[in-house]
């Protein structure tokens, strides 16, 4: 919007100085003035208006209701005032779903997608081209496929009968997503997400002055030394970057639902699933919202601290 | 310049909040008014849509064809014969009943939803109190009563379409409950071919057997949450039946008591005796599954309703098709747990649903949807529904010439329904339902009886708020 609005602008602010001053003189660089500006905003906060700020106070208002889907509580829900969180606090399947999610964020976040996307655009710098475009490739179909396609995939790799990995390793009947619930959706999101950090880091390598390195490389500093006292000062704000990103994509994903449904009985059940479940198909709106909004305030803390540890680096 | 840059924000989200509040205030009065009976009775061009837990080519197929091939053209003809044109749609899914219901009720929420829409039994009270559907009188006026058909609907089948005494809908039939077997695993495993046991002990014995087997899971009784309804109706209440003890008496629900720790007893005598599949119980899918390994006979016995035979097994239109399922497959009535205990001193027990078919009250045209309905129910519709095939509808008059067709639906309705029981039609009770099927699961991961029953019990309370409607002991 201010591309297309700052062309015409220019022009207009020119003619200003030749000809007569408009009768209120825009202070702004694109020079629309105060009232044209608003207008030219006002759609855009709009639409913030109506999909985003009022949602969350709709949110606000929900989770301090008995609001259900059905049942009397649908036609007249009751304010209850802080019940559904005292109640969600209290609750061991949300602190369940607590913990689950803080194992998936650092599991599949951090030390999955992080991890892997690093080493992976470092190792991919010294092979031969084809063999990183092959690599390069796979792993970004991995992230472009859409979610629905590759959580069917991986119920047929992992399924108890006829699953591919079961073929592989010639363990029959092993019902990996029953045993290993949480580690099976943790892997998953790992292999799903590692491309955006790896393309992240690509490019964070690429901007260190090759100097630098040869400088490293002449004096004899070994790779591990190279990468500790070169490389990571230089990408560090990347890597906080990358990882303020994905732990709050992560920790906000539903993917595992397609999966696991949260199950077996809730042990792959993190927060949003848990919010899903309890919400829509267990009917309790009200509670839902709550939790949502516990959500929420988990995601600012997270952004703050990644956000402060940015801000010192710079300082 | 005389608003701050806040102010002014803070202007433009107050008044879009307000507009979009409107809005929503909006959509849900217009989906729960019943309004004017008579609206749009004279109207030339009518648009009609039915929902059902239905899809062509997926599940229930028959009966998303009977719409799209019998019931959408006949009545369109119907209609035009009045000078009407008459558009109707049939909206299909082909999900769990949760899932449907869900979208269900969120279709109904936001004031849209089809006109007609199929319903099970156990959800018109949820749906009654959440005003999503509203008395058939009130939507369609006097004309509600008048129909013929209400004669030929038993009154133990019209309270599937009934909450508190009036008629919300049309009940489309009901089931009943048994035991189905694999003659041929029987066979193997030494035991007869007519099997019919008279108490649980009984079933374990068999179970007992078949466990030598290889490659065979003994008895399928559905546990768990990821099974949902079908662990209560397919699993707990059915053997709770078997104790003569009610899930509700005089409004008090079933506490941690003898009874309810029987019946997880029996679930730990099966899924921790290793004559079940603990692990089938807990995937997402565990049901579908169990109907797939019934079919290729790697299950010996399975409790499920008669919708099982017609729609699962069935030969050619099932989702899980036996072909030899007339030879193989068996039935026997499920025994309570000890002769003579089940409820009236009965030997054999069942619990009984079924679906029903609601006017959504927010429709445009309630005199034209009540036509369709009434056509949907009407003995020429149901018949040409079944097609030579047999079920238990909701009309006596076409049971009555439908069911000898099928000896396993005769069976059902001539041994089976005089037994049966039907769900306690109570809003709390999806929510005990659902306590109790996380009772099972308990038990199925490895928890003692008495401990899942202790949690049911305290999970109970968590629904209704303190333990005064709940009987323990």
């Amino acid at each position: 919007m201010a591309l297309t609005a700052s062309p015409p602008a220019e022009p207009a602010e020119a003619a200003g100085v030749t000809k007569s001053p408009a009768p209120q003189a825009a202070t702004d660089a694109a020079g629309l003035g105060r009232a044209r500006a608003s207008v030219f905003v006002a759609p855009a906060l709009a639409l913030i208006a109506a999909f985003l700020v009022f949602p969350a106070l709709w949110t606000l208002y929900l989770g301090i209701t008995n609001y259900r889907l059905t049942g009397v509580a649908a036609l007249r829900p009751r304010v209850v005032g802080l019940d559904n969180y005292a109640r969600a606090l209290g609750d061991p399947e949300f602190l369940n779903s607590l913990w689950l999610t803080l194992l998936f964020v650092i599991g599949s976040a951090v030390i999955g997608q992080c991890v892997l996307g690093f080493v992976l655009a470092w190792t991919l710098r010294a092979v031969p081209r084809t063999v990183r475009t092959v690599v390069e490739l796979l792993v970004m179909l991995a992230w472009i496929l859409p979610s629905s396609v590759v959580a069917f995939l991986w119920i047929a790799l992992l399924d108890r009968d006829g699953g591919t990995l079961n073929v592989l390793l010639n363990t029959p009947g092993m019902a990996w997503l029953i045993e290993y619930p949480m580690l099976s959706v943790i892997i998953f999101n790992a292999w799903r997400g590692t491309a955006f950090s790896m393309l992240l880091f690509s490019a964070a390598l690429n901007g260190i002055p090759p100097s630098q390195l040869e400088t490293a490389r002449m004096v004899g500093a070994s790779g591990w030394q190279q990468l500790r006292d070169v490389v990571l000062p230089h990408v560090r704000g990347h890597i906080l970057t990358n990882l303020l990103l994905i732990s709050l994509w992560t920790f906000n994903d539903f993917s595992p639902f397609l999966i696991t449904a949260g199950g077996p009985n809730g042990r792959s059940e993190t927060l949003p699933v848990f919010v899903y479940n309890t919400a829509i198909p267990g009917g309790q709106l009200g509670f839902g919202s709550a939790v949502s909004l516990l959500m929420l305030l988990i995601n600012l803390v997270l952004a703050v601290v990644y956000l402060r540890l940015l801000k010192q680096r710079r300082a | 310049m005389a608003f701050s840059r806040t102010a002014r924000v803070a202007l433009a989200v107050t008044s879009v909040g307000a507009l979009a509040l409107a809005g929503c205030g909006g959509g849900g009065d217009g989906g729960t008014a019943a309004g004017d009976p008579q609206r749009g009775a004279d109207a030339k061009t009518i648009t009609l849509t039915i929902a059902g837990n239905a899809a062509q080519g997926g599940k229930n197929t028959r009966d998303a064809d009977w719409l799209v091939n019998y019931v959408i053209p006949e009545f369109t003809k119907q209609m035009a014969a009045e000078g009407v044109t008459a558009t109707v749609t049939f909206q299909p899914s082909g999900v769990d009943d949760e899932q449907y219901k869900t979208q269900q009720s969120l279709d109904m929420r936001s004031g849209g939803g089809a006109d007609i829409v199929a319903l099970d039994g156990i959800w018109v009270g949820e749906f009654a109190q959440a005003g999503y559907i509203k008395p058939l009188d009130e939507v369609v006026g006097a004309a509600a009563g008048e129909w013929d058909g209400w004669a030929q609907i038993p009154d133990s089948v019209e309270q599937l379409g009934s909450f508190e005494g009036k008629r919300y809908g049309v009940p489309t039939g009901t089931d009943g409950r048994v035991l189905f077997y694999n003659k041929d695993l029987f066979a193997k495993a030494g035991l007869p071919a007519q099997w019919q046991p008279a108490s649980w002990q009984e079933v374990l014995d068999a179970g007992a057997k078949l466990k030598a087997l290889p490659g065979v899971d003994p008895i399928q009784i559905n546990a768990g949450t990821a099974m949902g309804e079908a662990t209560t109706m397919q699993g707990v209440l059915p053997l709770l039946a078997g104790t003569a003890t009610p899930l509700n008496t005089d409004g008090k629900w079933l506490g941690d008591t003898q009874a309810v720790r029987d019946v997880l007893g029996f679930y730990q005598s099966v899924y921790g005796g290793g004559l079940g599949d603990p692990l089938l119980q807990q995937e997402a899918k565990g049901r579908d599954k169990s109907f797939q390994e019934f079919a290729a006979g790697q299950i010996g016995i399975l409790l499920e309703s008669d919708y099982f035979w017609r729609s699962v097994i069935e030969p050619t239109k099932g989702i899980a098709p036996m072909a030899d399922r007339d030879s193989v497959v068996g039935y026997a009535k499920i025994p309570a747990q000890q002769p003579g205990k089940g409820p009236n001193g009965q030997n054999f027990v069942s619990m009984s649903g079924g679906g029903m078919n609601a006017i959504n009250p927010g429709t445009d045209f309630p005199q034209q949807a009540w036509k369709l309905l009434q056509f949907i129910m009407s003995a020429d519709a149901q018949k040409a529904r079944l097609g030579g095939s047999a079920q238990i509808t909701a009309r006596d008059d076409v049971n009555a010439e439908v069911l000898a067709a099928d000896p396993m639906l005769s069976f059902v309705s001539k041994e089976v329904l005089p037994i049966t029981a039907y769900r306690p039609g109570l809003g709390e009770y999806p929510e005990v339902s659902k306590a109790l099927q996380e009772a099972t699961a308990a038990v199925v991961t490895g928890a003692a009886p008495a401990d899942a029953a202790k949690k049911y019990q305290s999970a109970l309370e968590g629904v209704l708020g303190g333990a005064d409607g709940i009987t323990t002991g």
